[in-house]
């Protein structure tokens, strides 16, 4: 991708998520849940019948409750091993492209603070399991109606199935997941099972770029889809 | 067969300098750059200086920069330029010229060196080494490189910047780490070698911020940094951040 698409894709993103997470409102459309607002870990969150709702962080936190919990899908973004390739190449040029000098006198990599910090996705990742967890929770609550009845959809149940699915997607494929599930082993030969699976991880790995912006538009359309519910701006068609 | 006069820019020089100098050429079709450097050699600069070998893209000799990419010679086909195009021919910039297309590589040869050779298992002769399949074919495609250096040389962490030589032993050794670390046989723990955080203390690892020029001119189409790079990153985070790791190295040190 060009390394400008790439620089203004994200800025869009993130522009768009900064806005949203900020906003502090029109989050809950019964029965769904933007994703940007789950789990809610504050206790001045809508009531939401039955969704992950957790008032962990009790009722001090007076800001908008999206900012406890985006701190981990962004981290794990953040650290991820193609983000680092995009923004790397893409904002700090450093490179601008292949074999294009760059224009910084020093160059030292990842191997001081704060970029050596980059180490640590693996501990975001297990992090990102969690939430992955989570949103699937929050999807398959989409199968309720408004009233907590179970055996509704609408298309709002469809958006969020979309994206939790392209979420674990990209959770798996993920190079510390490849790591884990396999790549750190010596003898595959002794480990069938997780050979297997590392194979398999991999196919999805090496789609990992395409995962990374496919699950980051679909967020960020999974968000707007509530948002638009719940401001009325738009109704929910009902599928049964 | 048809042919067409190409224009050509050719750096020459030597280590005190030089620049771009221009020929006509004939091109004919199916030829590759090399061939037109052949031909310049036999009819109008009999002194240009180029290596070469197999002409089939796999002894790794002809690494250049055609048009500005680092490519090599006798894989690049002359069909990819129209016949209007200027194709200019510059040498590897990372290494320091000999003369003309031709670089000095001994860098290459001195990060060879300093990777640990693999290490023998205790009690199996040398006839009698068993691997499966399934553990040895991580270590095949990275046995494929052919040493053109293509992706040393475009590496950024040494391509713009020199000072970072010493420290950084590039995409090709960082995958012979890896692919040492991934060997079924390798005692190199035993022997108190530890590969993975070898790889960060001494061949620089860390320089490396994955962004995939080596794997996008290799000519072998090795994955270098998702196959070698980034695991060998995942292996360095094994050793040296995880907790649990970490503290059993420290209780075992303390039994020593
Ligand atoms: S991925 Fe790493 S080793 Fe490969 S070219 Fe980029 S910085 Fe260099
Ligand atoms: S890894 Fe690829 S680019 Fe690098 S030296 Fe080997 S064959 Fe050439
Ligand atoms: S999520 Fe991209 S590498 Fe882990
Ligand atoms: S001459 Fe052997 S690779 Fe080009």
């Amino acid at each position: 991708m060009p390394p400008l698409v790439t620089a203004v894709g994200l800025a869009l993103f993130v522009t768009y998520a900064t806005w949203r997470a900020f906003a502090n409102s029109h989050y809950y459309a019964a029965p769904y849940v933007s994703p940007f607002y789950s789990p809610c870990l504050a206790s001045n969150c809508q009531d939401m019948k039955g969704g992950a709702d957790w008032p962990l962080f009790g009722s001090w936190w007076g800001l908008s409750p999206a900012l406890l919990v985006l701190v981990f899908p962004l981290g794990f973004r953040l650290t991820c091993y193609y983000y680092r390739k995009a923004y790397y190449r893409g904002i700090w040029s450093s490179p601008p492209a292949c074999a294009v000098a760059e224009p910084h006198a020093k160059y030292t990599g990842e191997t001081r603070f704060p970029l050596i910090l980059q180490n640590s996705h693996r501990y975001f990742f297990y992090l990102a399991l969690v939430v992955a967890g989570i949103l699937t929770y929050d999807a398959v609550l989409g199968f309720r109606d408004e009233h907590g009845n179970w055996g509704h959809m609408g298309l709002g149940t469809l958006v969020l199935l979309a994206n939790i699915a392209l979420i674990w997607a990209y959770t798996v494929s993920c190079h510390s997941c490849r790591h884990v599930i396999g790549g750190k082993l010596r003898h595959f030969s002794r480990h069938p099972v997780r050979y297997r699976l590392w194979g398999w991880v991999g196919t999805l790995t090496a789609r990992h770029m395409l995962l990374a912006w496919s699950s980051l538009i679909s967020v960020g359309v999974a968000d707007f889809y509530v948002y638009l519910v719940s401001s009325g701006a738009f109704d929910d068609p009902r599928f049964f | 067969m048809s042919s067409y006069t190409a224009h050509f820019k050719v750096w020459r020089g030597d280590a005190d300098g030089g620049g771009l100098a221009d020929y006509q050429v004939e091109v004919n079709d199916g030829e590759v750059v090399l061939d037109i450097i052949h031909r310049l050699q036999a009819t109008q600069a009999a002194d240009l200086a180029v290596r070469w070998n197999c002409k089939a893209g796999k002894c790794g000799s002809c690494s250049a920069e055609v048009n500005g990419r680092p490519r090599l010679m006798c894989m690049t086909r002359m069909s990819v330029f129209s016949r209007e195009e200027t194709v200019t021919v510059t040498p590897m910039r990372t290494f320091p010229v000999i003369r003309d297309l031709v670089t000095d590589v001994s860098f290459n040869y001195t990060k060879a060196r300093e990777v640990p050779a693999f290490v023998p298992p205790q009690g199996v002769a040398a006839g009698e080494y068993r691997m499966a399949q399934q553990d040895v074919e991580r270590s095949q495609e990275f046995r494929k490189c052919i040493e053109c250096f293509l992706c040393q040389n475009t590496c950024h962490v040494v391509r713009d910047h020199d000072e970072n030589k010493p420290a950084f032993s590039g995409p090709r050794f960082l995958m012979r780490v890896a692919e040492l670390d991934m060997h079924p046989l390798d005692a190199a723990a035993e022997a108190g070698l530890d590969r993975a955080a070898s790889a960060q203390d001494e061949h620089g690892l860390g320089y490396c911020n994955i962004t995939k020029c080596c794997t996008e001119v290799c000519p072998e189409g090795i994955h270098i940094t998702d196959n070698a790079l980034i695991p060998l990153k995942e292996r360095a985070v094994d050793r040296k951040y995880d907790p649990l790791v970490w503290l059993g190295s420290k209780i075992r040190r303390r039994g020593q």
